[in-house]
């Protein structure tokens, strides 16, 4: 059984109960109900109608569920406002769902549990594998969120911005546990990029993430070496980058770029279209990446992308250049040594760039980024 | 069962046999630590024995109350402290022995030149819940 097909009947499923009277967070609960009841029946007795056979189910674990809780009168109330068996309705609530589990009233880590369950139909028991916390603690987590946007109006219009800053997170997670977040993040992204209009403001930026991910998505085989350490972007094997992956990248990306309305997820995606097409990395185009940073550092305040820059200074004007820009920075910013060690190695300054390795690997924030500063101190080491 | 945890140390453990820094180890050496290190926790996963690995960052933050409604005191790193965890695996096995069997398996781990570091690892058993049956 394809569960991601199943999974992503989910949001339709769960808008249709909560357009047909139920609360959100109860509705939510009868979902994962019946998505779990699918994983058991479906492989043995597929249904004809799939999203019709869910909704049903549904439906019915929600009046289950709400019997002990609600007056009888009440329930029949319900009962008497269920729709005659036959197609379900053609109206996308999608959307409306994402800016629920985004709302600006939940932290990000609440609304990221509450995404990828609601919307992304997983369940609780692996979105607290994926993020390595145990079940109950995530199970509360869920349930909290669902209680801070109890009062939230469904059919409000919400925050596109937000949405994105979500999937983002969910993306950058990586993989751990059965679930692979980063192939999660794309196919929600993918799904809001359908259910959005083409001529909302945002539109340029959900389809900007979404090339964004695809493009780093193509080159995630290439990044991890067979021992498990991380093999920076210069030394990656191209012919391991899914081409596939990244032709639909530079595709979705050129439709955005020319609706002329520009954001960071857009232009961060350019920088990564321009490594994508370069064979070798001798044939990167600096100067042009250097250019999309420009336009980054205008659009957002991030120190990361002012880091970011100073590496691509030193690439398109020599590595003197980028340390001049790297002294201009703070020099607390996270990597800011890891940068300053790679310029001076470029500069041919051996033994500070070995110095220098080896605090950056202190100050490492993963297990894999300071294996690989102290396996570049060891290689300078190792030639001095 | 009983579970123990091992407990590698920055600082406060006795030197080890092998002691040259990793930043002197040949790149490929290295590798083969990782590698080491990946397969061990692999191995204790199929025998049904590993519950937890994790990695700390070398410097902290001490932390501590001053009164409703202020905000929280806070000090260190201190260079002084002599005892500074590095990371842990935490093991759920049959007996003591075992316990000690693992630890020295793991300190085996190879460095320089690709011979065992022997590096010393801290075995603490943890405190279980009360027995049912206590006569």
């Amino acid at each position: 059984m394809d569960e991601g097909l199943l999974r992503s009947l989910s949001p339709s499923v769960l808008a249709i109960l909560v357009r047909r009277g139920a609360d959100f967070a109860a509705a939510e609960d009868a979902v994962q109900d019946a998505l779990i009841e699918a994983v058991r029946v479906w492989p043995t007795d597929p249904p004809r109608d799939p999203k019709g056979w869910l909704v049903t189910v549904a439906w019915r674990r929600f009046l289950d569920a709400t019997r002990s809780e609600v007056s009888r009168r009440r329930r029949e109330d319900l009962l008497d406002e269920e729709p005659a068996p036959g197609p379900t309705p053609g109206t996308d609530d999608t959307l409306a769902l994402y800016f629920l589990c985004a709302h600006p009233s939940l932290t990000p880590s609440s609304a990221v549990a509450l995404t990828l369950r609601a919307v992304g139909g997983l369940t609780t028991r692996q979105i607290a594998a994926a993020y390595l916390v145990p079940e109950a603690t995530m199970a509360q987590r869920i349930s909290r969120a669902k209680r801070t946007v109890a009062d939230v109006r469904f059919d409000q219009p919400g925050d596109v911005a937000t949405v994105l800053r979500v999937l983002y997170l969910v993306f950058n997670e990586g993989y751990s546990g059965d679930v692979d977040l980063a192939v999660e993040a794309i196919r929600l992204t993918r799904q809001v990029a359908a259910a959005i209009d083409t001529r909302h403001i945002f539109y340029g930026e959900v389809a900007g993430l979404l090339a964004l991910m695809l493009l780093h998505h193509a080159r995630r085989d290439a990044r991890t070496a067979p021992d498990g350490a991380l093999v920076p972007l210069p030394e990656q094997d191209r012919g391991r980058w899914d081409t596939t992956s990244i032709a639909e990248g530079v595709e979705i990306l050129q439709a955005a770029l020319a609706r002329d309305r520009l954001g960071e997820f857009q232009a961060q995606a350019a920088i990564a279209a321009l490594h994508a097409d370069a064979l070798t990395a001798a044939e990167t185009d600096w100067v042009q990446i250097l250019e999309w940073y420009d336009e980054l550092a205008r659009l957002t305040d991030s120190p990361v992308v002012r880091l970011n820059r100073a590496v691509a200074v030193g690439e398109a004007d020599g590595p003197r250049a980028g340390l001049a820009a790297l002294a201009a920075l703070d020099h607390s910013l996270p990597r800011h040594t890891a940068v300053a060690a790679y310029l001076h190695e470029r500069d041919g300054d051996l033994a500070k760039a070995a110095r220098l390795y080896i605090e950056a690997a202190r100050q490492a924030p993963n297990l894999a980024e300071r294996d690989h500063l102290t396996r570049q101190a060891a290689r300078l080491n190792a030639r001095r | 069962m009983a579970k123990y945890l091992l407990l590698k140390h920055y600082r406060g453990a006795p030197a080890p046999v092998n002691n040259i820094p990793m930043d002197k180890w040949a790149p490929e050496e290295i590798s083969a630590h990782i590698t080491f290190m990946q397969d061990f926790a692999d191995r204790l996963q199929e025998t049904g024995e590993f519950v937890d690995a994790q990695a700390l960052a070398p410097e902290g933050t001490w932390v501590r109350f001053d009164g409703e409604g202020r905000p929280p005191v806070t000090d260190g790193p201190f260079a002084e402290t002599k005892d500074l965890i590095a990371g842990w695996m935490m093991i759920d096995v049959d007996s003591y022995e075992r316990a000690l069997e693992l630890a020295a398996e793991l300190s085996s781990a190879p460095g320089a030149n690709g011979e065992p570091i022997h590096e010393w690892l801290e075995l603490r058993p943890f405190m279980g819940a009360p027995p049912t049956i206590t006569d």
